[in-house]
């Protein structure tokens, strides 16, 4: 779960991590409002969207006066910016965020994730701030410093100094280092978090070092021990569907394509996605039903891959273990019935109550095109749109 | 023979008492596995079904010899379901729940690495040696004996496989779901490793997923050491990047763990890769009638 860049800062600030202070706005009276209240004589009004590149897209702006935050912010509220993570559809932009300006020395990266291959939360820091990262990592790798944090032992300071000399940081710039470190690795492990990134992270020209940009990302698994956070989900900034898939613990991705798929499992959802590109079409999704899905969830999940106009055919592929065929052909028979099925419908079953399950399809009227196995299905439905071999 | 679990595994289910624990115990015992206890705190002294339940790893297994534990203990309290099974050395702890956090994987992979135990998952879907031992939730009639073993990170797909290699006629030695998390406790490298050793196991099915880099290190692997015949598959090949797919694990990130990457990876360790999930069988079929990859 992704959350804005102000609440990721409000919860580091709480953590003890140095970042300039400000205030979200939503409308440009309250932006107008926010800097007369941060009693600055500079400050940045910022677009809140989840993602980066807002600079460059025209949504971040220094200002000097209530009245210029007024209409930046009148300007950016409500129009869609797009930036280069954004995707050509861009986002709406709800919120902005006006904070105290920083006369900057030197920019620097700050990131956080779990090591997958370390088994442990990892530092990676750089010199080459305000870069993304990647680039950083594929043109300049000796510039990416990665340190492996000891899950017992924790962020201990000479780790966190190790780093603040590899960065050049000098003086009392290297324990405010230690110290902001200290605070990011606690919010990092305390909050279940995935990812935190503050790029740049700064050195002001009064030699004080701050949290510029604050980015945070969650475990899901994990949100259950933070109602809090929890609250933070922005659903205009999550896919509708997806949104929706969620509330029948669905797992699914929105793709390009105009297949509809339906799968239990992620590895085989994710194989028959690439079968049906094999076969020359495109999947529109993935899509997990899960092990133990419920005839209310199947309905569920077959009614958002029908919503989707772009889905020209759709593909169920279930592999039976925990969950019964007879109960998948239950809920799409009770789906197709709520949502008069126009197009094709290709079922591929097999395992637990395999033949049950294709009795009921059998007698439910629906038009279903039955397939062997997984080569069969993806040459059906492919060829049910007309660009099958 | 066969790797982790044979017909004299001894088993002991944690969350016995909870609704995937009862089915999925019953339908072990139904494959015959030797399911000798459970634990649940607080229920020591009751019975399931026959099976007598403990409140502490520990006395479960003093008093039942058990040497495997499998978990279905729900994700907030599975990490110290599985912390309690390695404090108790039991050799294999098998753990079938999905939604651990992550970083509580971090504690358990820290102390699983100096202990006397293995871990395998989280988020998986077992281990089975078909006709002698089945620990977790996979269809068990699907499988059948033989000489062939499978490895992946994902359920579903595993049964897709050992579906086509006994319509194929193809038994299988042991099948291993190592899991779909970003932290497992044996990753691919060391699965292939138990199946180099394992004297009944002729050639192996790997099968990979978008994420990480565990496939191109179990390429590594396989071309050094491995002396088998391997058939792999990589799941993923149309996942866009920076989108989860479903596992935690299955996810493009920072430009690395893309299947291109892995198929390459595998290729050039002259591992036979399937292209479509519908050839695994097949293509496994061909090796071992010294064939080769037919794709």
């Amino acid at each position: 779960m992704n959350i804005h860049e102000f609440q990721a800062k409000q919860i580091l600030g709480r953590f003890g991590a140095p970042v300039p202070k400000g205030q979200p706005a939503s409308s440009a009276d309250e932006a107008a409002a926010a800097f007369t209240a941060l009693a600055v004589p500079k400050a940045v009004i910022k677009a809140q969207i989840h993602a980066g590149g807002r600079g460059k897209a025209g949504g971040v702006k220094l200002i000097s006066s209530a009245e210029e935050a007024r209409a930046f912010a009148a300007g950016l509220l409500g129009k869609t910016l797009v930036t280069h993570q954004t995707g050509p559809e861009g986002r709406v932009v709800r919120r902005v965020y006006v904070e105290e300006a920083s006369a900057v020395a030197r920019e620097l990266y700050l990131g956080m994730v779990v090591d997958r291959k370390a088994a442990a939360v990892s530092v990676i820091a750089s010199t080459e701030g305000g870069m993304e990262i990647e680039e950083v990592a594929a043109k300049t790798p000796d510039r990416i410093i990665t340190e492996v944090v000891d899950p017992l032992l924790g962020l201990a300071p000479f780790l966190a100094r190790k780093i603040a000399f590899a960065l050049g940081l000098k003086d009392k710039q290297v324990n405010q280092f230690a110290g902001l470190l200290a605070a990011v690795y606690k919010a990092f492990v305390e909050t279940d978090a995935s990812l935190v990134e503050i790029n740049p992270l700064v050195v002001t020209q009064d030699g004080r070092v701050i949290c510029l940009d604050a980015k945070m990302s969650f475990d899901d698994n994990g949100l259950f021990r933070h109602p809090d956070i929890r609250e933070l989900r922005d659903p205009n900034e999550e896919d509708k569907d997806e949104t929706e898939a969620a509330k029948y613990d669905l797992s699914f991705v929105h793709l390009d394509g105009n297949i509809g798929c339906m799968v239990n499992g992620a590895g085989l959802a994710m194989a028959t996605m690439d079968i049906v590109k094999f076969y020359g079409a495109e999947p529109a999704n993935f899509l997990d039903v899960g092990g133990g899905a419920s005839t209310e969830k199947v309905a569920a999940a077959f009614r958002i891959l029908l919503s989707d106009s772009r889905v020209k055919a759709v593909l169920i592929n279930i592999f039976g273990g925990i969950m019964q065929c007879d109960v998948l052909a239950q809920g799409v028979v009770e789906a197709a019935r709520q949502v008069k099925l126009s197009i094709p419908l290709v079922v591929r079953m097999e395992g637990t109550n395999v033949e049950k399950g294709k009795k009921i399809l059998a007698e439910s009227g629906i038009k279903v095109i039955a397939a062997a196995d997984m080569a069969d299905a993806a040459r059906r439905v492919t060829q049910a749109i007309g660009v099958g071999a | 023979m066969s790797i982790l679990v044979n017909k004299n595994t001894r088993v002991l289910t944690q969350g016995i008492t909870g609704a995937t624990g009862q089915f999925h115990t019953r339908a072990c015992k139904e494959y015959g596995t030797q399911m000798v206890g459970g634990v649940v705190p607080g229920k020591g002294g009751t019975t399931f079904e026959g099976i007598p339940i403990f409140d502490t790893v520990e006395q479960a297994v003093r008093a039942t010899g058990a040497n495997a534990v499998v978990s279905y203990v729900p994700p907030a309290f599975s990490a110290d379901a599985i912390l309690e099974a390695i404090s108790a050395e039991v050799p294999l702890v098998i753990c079938i729940t999905e939604g651990i956090p992550i970083l509580d994987m971090v504690k358990v992979k820290h102390y699983l690495n100096n202990s006397k135990s293995r871990l395998i998952g989280p988020n998986c879907p077992g281990i089975i040696t078909p006709g002698e031992c089945k620990i977790g939730i996979m269809p068990g009639y699907i499988h059948k004996p033989g000489r062939v073993g499978v490895v992946s990170r994902s359920g579903t797909l595993t049964y897709e496989a050992v579906h086509q290699l006994t319509q194929l006629g193809i038994g299988q030695s042991s099948c291993i779901g190592i899991g779909g998390d970003p932290i497992v406790g044996t990753n691919h490298s060391e699965a292939m490793k138990l199946f180099n050793e394992d004297p009944a196991t002729d050639a192996v099915i790997m099968i990979g997923e978008i994420g990480g880099t565990a496939e191109e290190e179990a390429a590594d692997y396989v071309k050094h050491h491995f002396k088998k015949p391997v058939v792999a598959f990589i799941a993923g090949q149309t996942a866009p990047k920076g989108r989860r797919m479903g596992h935690a694990g299955a996810i493009i990130s920072g430009g690395r763990g893309t299947a291109a990457d892995k198929i390459a990876a595998l290729k050039a360790a002259g591992i036979s890769v399937a292209m479509s999930p519908a050839d695994l069988g097949s293509t496994m079929k061909a090796v071992l009638e010294g064939k080769g990859a037919n794709n």
